[in-house]
């Protein structure tokens, strides 16, 4: 009799979901379609590496997800709130169910299911940004340390240094005229290494929407390839000691003519 | 060690239909022996009642979280306007280490694993007392003084700590970070990391060892069940720490170089260290406050839990998964970019999306009743949400690389933070405060602070993911007016003060529901689980009698026997010391 009377309560207790799923749908679609089919941007930056725009897809894919779970959550909490709330002098005694099997098992089951779509596409951006080419056109070392960046041009075999940027914060007296500025070709595969002397940095490019720390006894490598001319400030973002505040750089992309000019004036004595 | 046997047991033993209640005072056991002892200062030094050692732990907590919290305000203020210097960048970068060892450490833990924990686990499954007295008294005093060698660190010539709350190696070895105060600091984690495993023991024990008769693992309370998986994850993780600690100190004073890449160590093995306690370290904070939400929201809307028995394996499930995301933290590293670790991330968003559906299916259909408790458990579910969702996009590398150690990364702990330890916490105090003191907390002061809150903790979290967004580090002293980051700072300060009035509030209504009594009785929420069946405060041994219990809520069973909890589909069990 008791379980009876307990599945009639779950009949509506679906359809109240479902209901409440229509509308939810909706409202978390609308949006995106009113925008006339454009995909927000979540207020990251689109991106100027190839590398940074395959994040920032991920990035408001990621986002239009999350928005959707957001949405349908948070709709429910609220309706339960809203509709649920005990009014005065309501003493009645609500329905004492505590499962149902056939929901529990979808709400494990959907969520499984879209954390492992998200780790689909996370593994496949991962593999863009994260992938090392071995005949890049420039190859550049730079090296972090308390409390400046040094920026070592290198031959195309990476074994002698052609041209080096290098700005130190002296002690404190940083001032943006001492900020080291790279210049870096567009259009073109600039291999990175990064190195630290002393303690762990955090080499951060905002518009680069990529951050990579520089710490001794371990070496990285990742590639860049910037796409849009312009001036990116950059700076540490791994806490370092007293003057992390200070220890900022910048990255000049310029096409590739304008930067082998460059590189060749700030070319030191040729290197055997 | 004086080890508390279960006294209970022999009341009840081969005896299962004696009615709704049994009474243990014919068990004269219970009411002699710790009574003669001393009063005033001298008894709250040497006691070691749960009771009184759970309150001096809640209260020291909260004084911790008052000072770490005044912290956050100076550095707000630095933070309110472009090259502001209220501070030097060397205070600075004291405050926000500080800051973060003082809420983590001494705060966000402590108050729900020694102090909600010690107080009601015991109540909760019927025991007279935790299972080692003493050591519980141990753990206090250790965590007290670790506590206070941590503060004591302003002392120090050259100051506190200053290398973040994580010590991040090589900053924080003897060259880079010389001095006392970080030898403070590290002293001062080793003795409360004790002092947590020592609880984690403690609690383990009294669950497995000193339930009363019927209640059986499948009728703990969830806040407890919570507070057994959180023990047993600190047995597991807090030794990793203290080894970690204990090679820092070596290579600081020793002349070791474990973590010296000059001459052949490794500093990344700090942070593998390190985090593989700490990815633990954040389920033992949150998992104690998802205990609250879980015995409140069924409280409130009078009905039983959804989904019991899933809730205790999404616990459980989450805890084993944390043992396994460590490296989530250290993608950046470039060392450790394995996707196992995103995918043992994401994975963890399953049980903790159970965990809110089974609350929503709580309070489907139910008659819910928005009293203070309540209404912050709704401010908790609200506003961890987003943290939640955060948290799965930082677990896929692309992502973290363009946000890790940015404002973004700090929105998004204290999302999860502000929700479960300002809203869990305060809520669970308000929900707990009657048994523990006999009174009420006035209800317009706690609903006018929620707001307060709701609206702060949105205010500051909201313009801090934006920050993030737009490429503002964590941890700078100050920042250029050329970077326009200054309207969503000045926000973000705004709101801040908002939340220093909502625990104004808190703070001034315990002082006046202190003065000013209002009696609560002994179940003043009609609450389900055992401690609402004790007197309030209760009795130094907890229970002069214990009722029947034969499901997860025998006392909404005793004072509802129309809508008896349903126990094993619709089957009443005929003896309830059977399945114990
Ligand atoms: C009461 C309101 C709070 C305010 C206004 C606040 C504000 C801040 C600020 C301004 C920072 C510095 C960010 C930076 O410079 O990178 C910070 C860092 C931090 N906060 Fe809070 N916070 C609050 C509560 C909490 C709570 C409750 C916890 C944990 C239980 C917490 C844990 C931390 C941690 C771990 C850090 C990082 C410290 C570090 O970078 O080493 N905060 N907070
Ligand atoms: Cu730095
Ligand atoms: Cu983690």
């Amino acid at each position: 009799m008791i379980k009876a009377k307990a599945v009639k309560l779950d009949g509506k207790f679906i359809q109240n979901i479902k209901l409440v799923g229509k509308k939810l749908v909706f409202f978390a679609v609308a949006p995106v379609f009113l925008t006339s089919c454009q995909v927000p941007s979540f207020f990251a930056y689109k991106g100027s590496t190839t590398q940074a725009q395959a994040e920032y897809k991920l990035y408001t894919g990621f986002n239009l997800a999350a928005m959707i779970v957001g949405i349908f959550v948070w709709a429910l909490i609220l309706w339960s709130i809203f509709r649920y709330r005990r009014r005065k002098g309501d003493e009645s005694m609500p329905a004492q169910f505590h499962e149902h099997r056939f929901i529990e098992f979808l709400y494990t089951i959907i969520p499984l299911i879209t954390v492992l779509v998200l780790f689909y596409f996370t593994v496949i951006t991962e593999n863009q940004v994260d992938a090392v080419s071995t005949t890049p056109n420039v190859r550049v070392t730079i090296v972090a340390f308390q409390w400046g960046w040094e920026f070592k041009y290198m031959n195309s075999s990476g074994n002698s240094v052609i041209a080096t940027v290098y700005g130190n914060d002296g002690g404190g007296n940083f001032s943006t005229s001492t900020v080291p500025v790279a210049y870096l070709p567009v259009g073109e595969t600039v291999t990175v290494t990064l190195e630290s002397l002393d303690v762990v940095h955090g080499f951060y490019v905002p518009e680069f929407n990529f951050s990579r720390y520089a710490q001794p006894g371990h070496i990285n490598t990742f590639d860049l390839n910037i796409v849009n001319a312009g001036y990116y400030p950059g700076r540490c973002t791994q806490f370092c000691g007293v003057y992390h505040t200070e220890m900022q750089f910048g990255i000049k992309a310029v096409s590739p003519q304008k930067f082998e000019s460059w590189l060749k004036s700030h070319s030191s004595a040729p290197t055997k | 060690m004086t080890v508390i046997t279960p006294r209970h047991t022999k009341v009840l033993s081969g005896d299962g239909n004696r009615g709704d209640s049994v009474d243990l005072n014919h068990d004269d056991d219970l009411e002699h022996g710790h009574h003669a002892g001393p009063s005033g200062i001298l008894k709250w030094l040497t006691s070691t009642d749960h009771k009184v050692i759970g309150i001096s732990y809640t209260v020291t907590a909260l004084v911790f979280f008052l000072i770490a919290g005044l912290m956050a305000e100076v550095i707000r203020v630095q933070l309110s306007a472009p090259d502001l210097h209220l501070v030097t960048q060397h205070q600075f970068d004291e405050l926000f280490t500080m800051h973060g060892s003082l809420m983590i450490y001494l705060f966000a833990g402590p108050i729900a694993f020694g102090g909600l924990a010690n107080y009601f686990v015991p109540l909760q499954v019927g025991a007279p007392d935790m299972a080692f007295p003493r050591l519980n008294a141990l753990s206090y005093w250790l965590y007290l003084s670790g506590s206070l060698i941590m503060v004591s660190g302003f002392l120090a010539e050259g100051g506190a700590a200053d290398f973040g709350w994580v010590g991040y190696a090589p900053l924080s070895n003897g060259v880079n970070s010389p001095g006392l105060g970080p030898d403070l600091w590290i002293l001062a984690l080793l003795l409360t990391g004790f002092s947590a495993i020592f609880t984690g023991v403690n609690i383990v024990t009294t669950v497995f060892y000193l339930r009363a008769p019927g209640m059986s693992m499948w009728r703990v309370p969830i806040f407890t069940w919570n507070m057994v998986v959180v023990g047993l994850l600190i047995l597991i993780a807090f030794p990793v720490l203290t080894a970690a600690l204990v090679m820092l100190f070596a290579d600081r004073h020793f002349g070791t170089h474990i973590y010296d890449a000059t001459h052949g160590g490794v500093p990344l093995l700090w942070q593998n260290l390190f985090w593989f306690w700490g990815h633990p370290e954040v389920y033992i904070l949150v998992l104690p406050f998802f205990g609250i939400l879980t015995e409140i929201i069924p409280v409130f809307s009078r009905k039983p839990l959804f989904g019991y028995k899933g809730m205790v394996f999404a616990t459980i499930t989450i805890a084993g998964l944390s043992t396994g995301v460590w490296a989530h933290h250290m993608f950046t590293t470039g060392a450790v970019l394995l996707p196992y670790f995103s995918l043992v991330s994401y994975l963890i968003a399953v049980p903790t999306g159970i965990k809110f559906f089974n609350w929503i299916g709580t309070m489907w259909r139910g008659s819910i009743k928005f009293d203070a408790p309540m209404l912050y458990m709704m401010g908790f579910m609200i506003v961890f949400l987003l943290g939640g969702l955060t948290g799965v996009m930082l677990a896929s590398p692309p992502i973290d690389f363009a946000t890790h150690d940015t404002y973004y990364v700090v929105a998004h702990f204290h999302n999860v933070i502000f929700a479960f330890a300002l809203f869990g916490g305060l809520g669970g105090i308000h929900y707990w405060f009657p048994k523990a003191t006999g009174r009420m907390l006035r209800e317009t002061p706690a609903k006018i602070g929620f707001w307060f809150l709701f609206v702060g903790v949105w205010g500051m979290i909201l313009p801090w993911y934006w920050l993030g967004l737009k490429g503002m580090p964590r941890r700078i002293a100050t920042y250029t007016p050329n970077m326009d980051y200054g309207t969503a700072n000045l926000i973000v300060t705004l709101s801040s003060f908002l939340i220093v009035i909502s625990v104004a509030l808190f703070v001034a209504n315990v002082i006046v529901s202190l003065m000013k009594p209002v009696l609560a009785g002994d179940n003043p929420w009609d609450g389900h689980t055992l401690e609402w069946y004790t007197s309030s405060p209760p009795p130094s041994h907890n229970f002069t009698k214990l009722p029947r219990i034969r499901s997860e809520r025998p006392v909404w069973d005793i004072n509802h026997p129309d809508h008896r909890t349903l126990v094993g589909h619709g089957k009443n069990l005929k003896d309830p010391s059977a399945a114990s």
